[in-house]
């Protein structure tokens, strides 16, 4: 007996999520099968559409640049609006965790280096901190959290010309924490809120690290904090610090492992739940059979043993050459789930420009697809006739350069699966 | 380079790991990219600063160690409590539970004193089939004595048990004797053979979860088998008692590798168990057919959803009394991709109410929380498992894992009951 659904949808990261959303949204049994933790974890919680594009930017409005972007990109398969429908989707799934939904133009949110990172839809967390808005800023970093040197931050904040005040500064984190304390153990400190024994304070740790910050203020009308401010709690944690220090609060996203992508995967898996969305993460999807230009069923590998899943329609969303959806050895790239068609130079120096931030071929490795999404073969030929594929698999986008990678994501996933479900 | 010399001719990859009957850890430290996927799904570096995470425990110690000779094993490895996690969450696939169990186990061996009262005390405590196969023998007075304050005082001050808990009560009528007395098996199938691997607990302590699976398998027309089997190593291991673990296991491979061979699928109702049987055993031991034992091991319910159709079955049928279950899945049930399992199965089933209760670690990990040392960080972790539990309808649990049925009653006060049971209810009866 197989494990059979209407739609299956490979891959839980952005892409899949939305997909499995936009089906089960039209009524489809689905089912989303993801073999490791997605990559959202390491990212930065952000959801950006289009930031840069033909040496321009950062731009104002992503869907002006949308004339600019090369043949192939994924934005020309699904169109301005599907774009629009991904977002929607999105606003919807995740209610009033985001911001960013009551305007077109793009949100400037400083980032743990210190720069600007354009993007369509932002962590209320974020919301105080934004570029764009007024206020001096203090940033304040943590002795035993290298990973966020709030100085530095503060002045390269300043030297990319924001219209504000920036200044940095390093305190000690109150509950005396390990120097090589999780950003989980941070976030799990501030969520409980003990008072601590080992501090100055009376009150909780939050209090007490106001307290720390507070000779520092000087003018500052927001403070920005590396993003450890809680897990499930942050708005709390904002909160009682906002009312401690008398000033609006507001989180710096940081590196991999990410505390707002962890929040942002949370609400996501939660949204599928309540959509009836089925869930087998932990086991690699390792093959297929067709029949007649037809998947039939997929191979999952649960240790040692294959199990066939089945459904009517499928939708890879595997992810690009970080998440592993697509693959490459030193003579070859691939897609390894159903050994779709993805196209690369015969030279492998060709894959890559000298410079680090060259106009990298590697960058847009990925498959093709047709006006449906679906992956077509070497011929041009639609390889199956129920896959579709969505999000980094997809080749023609460079999506770090672009600053698209979530608006590839959410677009292309909710438009495959929207489509996927509706065929059921 | 040089416009006269084409690496891609000149590469020619040397074998840097031959096979090898040694385990080779290198491929798997190499494979760390230092995302820090492990450590922000570690339930104990979430509470305690002071444990230094899997991404530690595993790649970077073993580097250290290769490093310098001279450099042990850390003894914060013994505060990892073995859920494996780490594993699970790994997008590189680094075996992290594997360098967990032989770091552990090296660090048992060459750094902890074996007269110590903590070696005693986790010795006892991985070897709980031995203790449980003389104490269920007089299961009244057993469990009249440990159940004793005195007892639990004495474990707790000569042995570092935890007071705080209660022992678990022997059943008055083990599983293997329901069987021996029942005749053993009542249907006989060339071509559907299951051998149940119960392990300890349900062999001594929960005889009525042992016997849904027989009823269950039975139903279908499966021949059961229960050949004699040792403790499936899971707490050995956990404990670093790698050398306890490896005379079970082989014990284990022997027997039912000569049933696999006879046609038989292995199945658990302990989702460790099918763990220990499936992942740790070919990480960790190579007797002949430990393979062929992996590839023929299932978790019960898994089993009868892959050959039988059990979720159809279930959608037509239906539980007498109306029943309100909060779910936890086990850390080992989640390594398997089994966490959705029973919510799912059960989700179509007339009469119950499934309230998933959430991905967090019950926190007791097998014998971890049994350790004084350990009972706070243990009930730390379990928080969030006890007030999702008592924020859901109902006042039953459910779950896979034994400990971690004495985890939610221990945090709750819930009676706590295993999905075969409620299979059993509704298609047996």
């Amino acid at each position: 007996m197989a494990i059979e659904d209407d739609v299956l949808v490979v891959g839980g990261g952005l892409a899949g999520c939305a997909a499995a959303l936009a089906a089960a949204g039209g009524g489809a049994r689905v089912r989303l099968v993801s073999h490791k933790q997605s990559t959202l974890r390491n990212a930065s919680g952000l959801v950006d559409v289009l930031g840069y594009v033909d040496e321009r930017g950062p731009l104002v409005d992503p869907f002006d640049g949308f004339d600019a972007l090369p043949a192939g990109h994924p934005y020309s398969t699904v169109d301005e609006t599907g774009v629009r429908e991904g977002l929607a989707l999105f606003d919807e799934a995740v209610g009033d965790a985001y911001a960013g939904e009551h305007t077109d133009r793009n949100a400037l949110v400083p980032t743990h280096g210190g720069t600007v990172k354009p993007t369509a839809r932002y962590p209320q967390s974020s919301a105080a901190g934004l570029a764009s808005r007024d206020g001096d800023v203090l940033l304040v970093g943590f002795e035993a959290l290298p990973d966020f040197d709030a100085p530095l931050a503060a002045d390269h904040l300043s030297a990319a010309g924001v219209p504000f005040e920036a200044r940095g500064v390093t305190v000690a984190f109150p509950a005396d924490l390990k120097a090589d304390a999780k950003v989980t153990r941070y976030a799990k400190v501030l969520e409980q809120d003990q008072p601590e024994a080992r501090g100055d304070g009376e009150g909780g740790v939050r209090a007490t690290l106001a307290e720390r910050v507070k000779p520092h203020l000087g003018g500052a009308e927001r403070v920005g904090f590396p993003a450890v401010l809680g897990d499930t709690e942050d708005a709390a944690v904002r909160a009682t610090l906002e009312d401690h220090l008398g000033a609006a609060v507001f989180e710096v996203p940081m590196g991999p492992p990410s505390l707002p992508g962890l929040r942002l995967e949370d609400r996501l898996y939660d949204a599928m739940r309540e959509a009836g969305v089925r869930i087998s993460t932990g086991n690699p999807v390792v093959g297929y059979e067709a029949e007649g230009g037809r998947i039939e069923h997929v191979m999952m590998e649960r240790t040692h043993q294959r199990v066939p899943y089945t459904a009517a329609q499928y939708v890879l969303a595997t992810g690009g050459l970080v998440g592993g959806g697509i693959d490459s050895d030193r003579e070859t790239v691939r897609e390894p789930v159903f050994g779709c068609h993805v196209e690369y130079p015969a030279d492998r120096y060709d894959w890559s420009e000298p410079a680090a931030f060259g106009d990298h071929a590697f960058a847009r490795f990925g498959v093709s697809t047709d006006d449906e999404l679906r992956p077509l073969d070497a011929a041009g030929e639609v390889a199956f006739e129920n896959l579709r594929a969505a999000g980094a698999v997809l080749g023609g986008a460079d999506f770090a350069a672009e600053k698209s990678g979530g608006g590839i994501s959410l677009a292309t996933g909710t438009v495959a699966g929207r489509r996927a479900g509706e065929l059921v | 380079m040089s416009d006269t010399e084409d690496p891609q001719d000149e590469f020619d990859p040397v074998q840097v790991f031959p096979e090898s009957e040694e385990m080779d850890l290198r491929p798997g430290a190499d494979s760390c990219y230092k995302c820090s996927t492990c450590d922000t799904n570690c339930p104990v570096a979430e509470v305690d600063d002071s444990f230094p995470g899997p991404k530690f425990q595993g790649p970077e110690q073993w580097r250290l160690k290769t490093k310098d000779e001279d450099v042990g094993v850390d003894e914060s490895v013994m505060k990892c409590s073995n859920c494996m996690r780490c594993d699970d969450a790994c997008p590189a696939g680094v075996p992290l539970s594997q360098m967990h169990n032989t770091a552990r186990a090296e660090y048992v061996d060459e750094e902890m004193d074996r007269l110590s009262a903590e070696y005693l005390r986790n010795r006892i405590l991985a070897n709980y089939g031995t203790l449980a196969r003389i104490g269920s023998k007089v299961p009244r007075l057993t469990n009249f004595v440990m159940g004793s304050s005195v007892a639990q005082w004495a474990n707790e001050k000569l042995l570092g048990i935890t007071a705080e808990r209660e022992f678990p009560e022997f059943a008055l009528e083990t599983f293997r004797e329901w069987w021996d007395e029942r005749g053993g098996a009542q249907i006989q199938s060339e071509e559907k053979r299951v051998a149940y691997f119960h392990g300890d607990y349900a062999n001594f302590n929960t005889p009525e979860v042992g016997k849904a699976l027989v009823r269950a398998f039975e139903a279908y027309g499966y021949q059961v088998a229960v050949p004699d089997q040792r403790c499936s190593g899971t707490p050995m291991f956990a404990n670093g008692m790698l050398d306890d673990a490896r005379r079970a296991a082989r014990f284990n491979v022997e027997t039912f590798h000569e049933l696999v061979r006879d046609g038989y699928d292995v199945v658990c109702s302990c989702t460790s168990c099918s763990m220990a049987l499936r992942q740790e055993y070919p990480e960790l031991f190579s007797f002949e057919g430990t393979g062929e034992v992996a590839g023929h091991t299932y978790e019960a319910l898994e089993y009868l959803r892959i050959y039988e159709d059990l979720g159809a079955d279930l959608r037509e049928a239906e539980l007498d009394e109306d029943a309100q279950f909060s779910y936890h899945a086990p850390c080992h049930a989640r390594n398997q991709g089994l966490d959705g399992q029973a919510v799912e199965l059960f989700a179509d089933l007339d009469g119950v109410e499934m309230n998933d209760v959430g991905d967090s670690c019950s926190g007791i990990s097998g014998t971890y929380g049994w350790k004084t040392e350990n009972y706070d960080t243990s009930m730390a972790i379990g928080e969030e498992m006890f007030d999702h539990m008592e924020s859901a309808p109902g006042e039953t649990g459910m779950t896979e894992c034994p400990t971690c049925a004495m985890q939610m009653e221990h945090g709750t006060g819930y009676e706590i009951r295993h999905p075969l049971e409620v299979v059993a209810a509704a298609l047996c009866e």
